[in-house]
């Protein structure tokens, strides 16, 4: 972007992030809670607010609220009171949303991001329950929009930073680190194309050193993680264009348009809209015993700053690799796991990190999909190490036993794959290969040891792979001091 | 006396005794139903399927003719809140109480008239028109449930179900003879009770005598995981509560209830019934609620402000009505939106949805809802204080006995005082209920209200019982003057 955005403004930018909770059933009624089903299939009397109906709060939505909150270092409010926010739309049937207004689940939080000068801390503002509205198919029937219900009442957590990021590379970091703690707090499925994450930014600027905030857009239809990067990067510019132009900001909703990839001004935005918020009635408010919330705050898994810190301490893991491995909780168990059976760390890693990965994410699933189990790999590097297994060998051994869930030394047996070590089988190799590479050997006698690579190379080719290169360095050298 | 005029507990007497069955109530009932509903037109529908008395059928404990309000919801059966906005609507669940009633064999007529969606005290405002009272039929018989009480009143019914938001079943109780209660807030399960304000709104019965409303609130009480607000506290056996005798209690009189506008004739009969009581052994004192004034004022924002939200659903998406306008104003959707409701809704509802949405809006909210909350918990402390002298209030049930059609009709603030002694009892949550307690010259009945603490019904029906026992103004029937 420009280059004065650096010199004259700062960027201030606050994210709000809508998280569908991925509990068994709905927030306030026994319907199941899932994504995909026929339209309207999953509905009942209490989400489609026929009248008489009335919600019921679900515990395990609370409870997973709970998990988040303190997993975002939030304090909880043990007092639940619920309100109702009140807007006509026709895909929310009751003409309001059951929410929380001013006494949300949690409050005063915070998430530590990456930053060039170390970590920045992220103030969380609140996080609070609310329900889900349903979603209007819009094209199925000429001049009328369709009303899909099965969304409704799907529990929600909305969870509201502070003002508090700089640059639209702050706000990428926190959404990832955000996004990979929720979902090692197995509350959601965290997916952006499903609609289980939704993002919207505040974003304004101001002059440096000024403490007032500017005027601010709201920046919606940020479909990635990615769109929210482009459009704060455009609405960047676009403002700073205005205000060096002398003009002012106008406080309004902006549609991130990805194809076009600029944010446009979303026509007549309804201006001070007033949800006349009040406490919902059908909810009694209730306290929840610390006793609840200390249970839950045992239950928390080990989150990924945490596990960061300790891999790179406990297994003396590069910043790099274990930021890497903490990216899915499986993956770092699966990791801690192989260091019981080999103290091989840098090469359990590195098989993790290479060629596991690529298996993961060219199969596009997951490592608990896969019938991998820890003490096979250790094994593999084990036979590497043992010079049974040539690494290219090891690579093909490791593709089928993801394959096909064998262990490797029945893969080993089964393919033949054992290195050949024995010096006699070998000779035979190393005497053709000095044969049809003389000048090759004239350049090794000549001090070129490095050519020696070569004609490991030559030998190992010639072997299909079998020969253990060791072996056959150490055979040329003898080889050539002999000659 | 015919069949259709004994209350429940005689008829089950009756029953158990062999002398007549469950099928010969119903149909005396009904066959009278339909004749006298010319005249009073306290229902608005009938059952689309009438009970059966077949072989098939399994025995029925209380085989007893039953009028639902028109905002008690039974499935299958359309429910309007006598509204035009939810013609049509068939609601596919009953009501938790409807489905306690078909457990214990209740025989459901159909649904009687209302205020639209409970806003009125007079069941004028009506979508099908008003309801007459069957003591004099140029009357109203008080509402909102005014149907349920004309249908007991007249015979209709054995039975009937109302609901109370701030006075709809005590006051309408009180202009047609009959006895009504309002339990404590949460002690009847809301669910299935289209809403006007939930924080006030209460399912309670309508019944010819005490006992009768004793057996029924036997049926409907009990806490229900459907609704989180009804409250988990065991539902007693309230006809042991039916003792004639009132030795020991002590009984308050607040001053505050005792004003101008009060009817001569009203005060007499209180006054009456005091002596009644005392001769029971009542001990009775003045007692003060000094928050009584801002009542109405309270509630009216509270109970407006709710309504304004419940109110919300009614947007021609998903059922009941729904209009297009011709040409297009504003958008598709919006038009649809504000034809409906422009058509939908009587002028009453449109008043309170209005009222309530201003003291909802931001700018307003402080200084009218939060404020209303603020006077509803002092109100409340004032019953707290009274309860710890007194074992129950006792006061009229409304400042004047029933009114003639249309005499209020155009002066919504004077019908809202007709509320005057109702409206306190839903603000603090306490039970209370109304019951014959004399006539006046014209021929009209007086209601005495008894108010007890939160969930203290029995000592309700006690005194009710007692006062009961030893006067004959529930023996007096419509037509007998």
């Amino acid at each position: 972007m420009t280059s004065s955005i650096g010199q004259k403004f700062e960027t201030v930018i606050g994210l709000e992030v809508h998280l569908q909770l991925n509990t068994k059933t709905k927030i306030f009624c026994g319907c199941a809670n899932l994504f995909g089903a026929e339209p309207n299939s999953l509905t009942c009397p209490v989400c489609l607010g026929l009248p008489g109906t009335l919600p019921v709060l679900n515990k395990a939505a609370l409870l997973s609220a709970i998990k988040v909150a303190l997993a975002l270092n939030c304090s909880v409010n043990p007092r639940v009171k619920f309100d109702r926010k009140n807007y006509y739309y026709p895909d929310l049937p009751k003409g309001y949303q059951i929410s929380q207004y001013d006494l949300p689940i949690a409050e005063h939080g915070f998430v530590m991001i990456p930053v060039p000068e170390g970590t920045k801390k992220i103030n969380v503002k609140r996080a609070h329950l609310e329900e889900d509205a349903g979603k209007l198919v819009h094209d199925m029937v000429a001049h009328s929009s369709l009303v899909d219900y099965n969304r409704t009442g799907t529990p929600l957590i909305e969870i509201v930073t502070e003002p508090d990021l700089r640059s639209s590379q702050e706000a990428y970091d926190y959404l990832n680190i955000l996004k990979l703690t929720l979902q090692y707090l197995n509350v959601s499925d965290c997916d952006m194309e499903k609609g289980s994450l939704r993002c919207d930014a505040n974003i304004s600027l101001r002059e440096k050193g000024s403490t007032q905030l500017g005027t601010k857009t709201e920046l919606k239809n940020l479909n990635s993680f990615r769109a929210v990067k482009a459009s704060l990067e455009f609405e960047v510019h676009r403002q700073e264009q205005l205000l060096l132009a002398g003009e002012r900001i106008v406080q309004e909703t902006r549609l991130w348009n990805d194809e076009k990839q600029m944010t446009l001004s979303m026509r007549s935005k309804e201006e001070a809209h007033d949800y006349r918020y009040f406490p919902e009635p059908d909810l009694v408010p209730f306290t929840i015993d610390q006793a609840t919330i200390e249970k839950v705050r045992e239950s928390l898994p080990e989150l990924p700053a945490a596990k960061f810190d300790r891999l790179r301490k406990q297994y003396q893991l590069s910043d790099y690799d274990a930021g890497i491995i903490i990216q899915d909780q499986t993956i770092a168990d699966f990791f801690e796991k192989c260091t019981q059976h080999s103290q091989e760390i840098k090469k359990i890693c590195n098989w993790i990190i290479g060629p596991l990965l690529q298996e993961i994410n060219s199969r596009k699933t997951g490592l608990a999909e896969l019938s991998l189990k820890p003490q096979d790999l250790t094994t593999l590097i084990q036979r590497v190490e043992e010079g049974v297994l040539s690494n290219l060998s090891a690579k093909e051994v490791f593709a089928l036993m993801v394959e096909t869930g064998q262990t490797p030394d029945a893969i080993i047996k089964d393919k033949g794959l054992a290195q050949v070590s024995d010096d006699s089988a070998l000779e035979g190799i190393v005497q053709s290969v000095i044969g049809e590479n003389q000048s090759v050997v004239e350049q090794i006698k000549q001090g070129k040891d490095s050519a020696i690579g070569f004609l490991v190379g030559q030998a190992m080719k010639k072997s299909q792979g079998k020969g253990n290169p060791k072996k056959f360095g150490e055979l040329i050298k003898r080889r050539l001091q002999d000659g | 006396m015919n069949l259709f005029e004994h209350p429940a507990h005689e008829l089950l007497d009756l029953l158990k005794a062999q002398k007549t069955s469950a099928q010969a109530i119903f149909e005396s009932v009904f066959s009278h139903l339909k004749q006298s509903d010319k005249n009073i037109k306290a229902f608005v529908r009938l059952s689309h399927q009438l009970p059966d008395f077949g072989p098939a059928v399994p025995s029925r404990n209380y085989p007893i003719p039953i009028a639902l309000k028109d905002n008690i919801c039974v499935e299958g059966q359309e429910v309007t809140c006598c509204s035009h906005i939810l013609e049509g609507f068939k609601p596919p669940y009953d009501a938790t109480v409807t489905q306690k009633l078909k457990k214990s064999g209740a025989l459901i007529l159909g649904n009687t008239n209302m205020d639209e969606f409970a806003f009125g005290s007079s069941t004028e405002n009506s979508y099908y028109g008003p309801t007459r009272n069957p003591w004099d039929t140029a009357c109203v018989p008080g509402g909102s449930s005014g149907g349920s009480a004309a249908a007991v009143a007249a015979h209709e019914a054995v039975w009937a179900l109302g609901s109370d938001t701030g006075g709809s079943i005590r006051q309408p109780a009180a202009f047609c003879g009959v006895v009504g209660v309002k339990p404590t807030y949460g002690r009847v399960s809301r669910y299935g009770l289209i809403a006007f304000a939930s924080s006030l709104d209460q399912i309670g019965p309508i019944t010819k005598d005490v006992t009768d409303a004793a057996l029924l609130l036997n049926i409907i009480a009990g806490y229900d995981e459907r609704d989180s607000t009804s409250v988990n506290v065991p539902v007693p056996d309230y006809t042991k509560a039916l003792i004639n005798d009132a030795k020991g209690l002590k009984i308050g009189i607040p001053k505050e209830y005792f004003i101008e506008g009060m009817d001569p004739e009203v005060k007499q009969s209180i006054l009456e019934a005091i002596d009644v009581l005392k001769k029971k052994g009542a001990a009775f004192k003045e007692i003060s609620l000094p928050h009584t004034e801002y009542a109405v004022a309270t509630y009216y924002i509270i109970a407006t402000a709710e309504a304004s939200s419940n109110l919300a659903r009614y947007d021609g998406v998903q059922y009941g009505l729904r209009l297009q306008p011709q040409e297009t104003r504003k958008s598709a959707i919006v038009d649809m939106y504000e034809e409906t409701r422009d058509q939908g809704f009587g002028p009453e509802a449109k008043r309170r949805i209005m009222l309530g949405t201003y003291s909802l809006s931001s700018g307003y909210y402080d200084a009218y809802y939060l404020r209303g909350q603020k006077v509803r918990t002092l109100i409340k402390d004032d019953f707290d204080q009274a309860f710890k002298n007194c074992d129950a209030i006792l006061t009229p049930t409304a400042p004047t006995t029933a009114f003639r059609i249309g005499e209020k009709a155009n002066d919504p603030l004077s019908m809202y005082l007709s509320d005057i002694y109702t409206i306190s009892a839903n603000l603090a949550g306490v039970p209370a209920m109304s019951l014959p307690c004399g006539f006046s010259k014209n021929g009209l009945p007086i209601g005495l209200q008894i108010i007890t603490q939160s969930f203290a019904e029995e000592m309700m029906f006690r005194i009710a019982y007692t006062y009961e026992q030893n006067t004959d103004w529930h023996k007096r029937k419509v037509g007998q003057k």
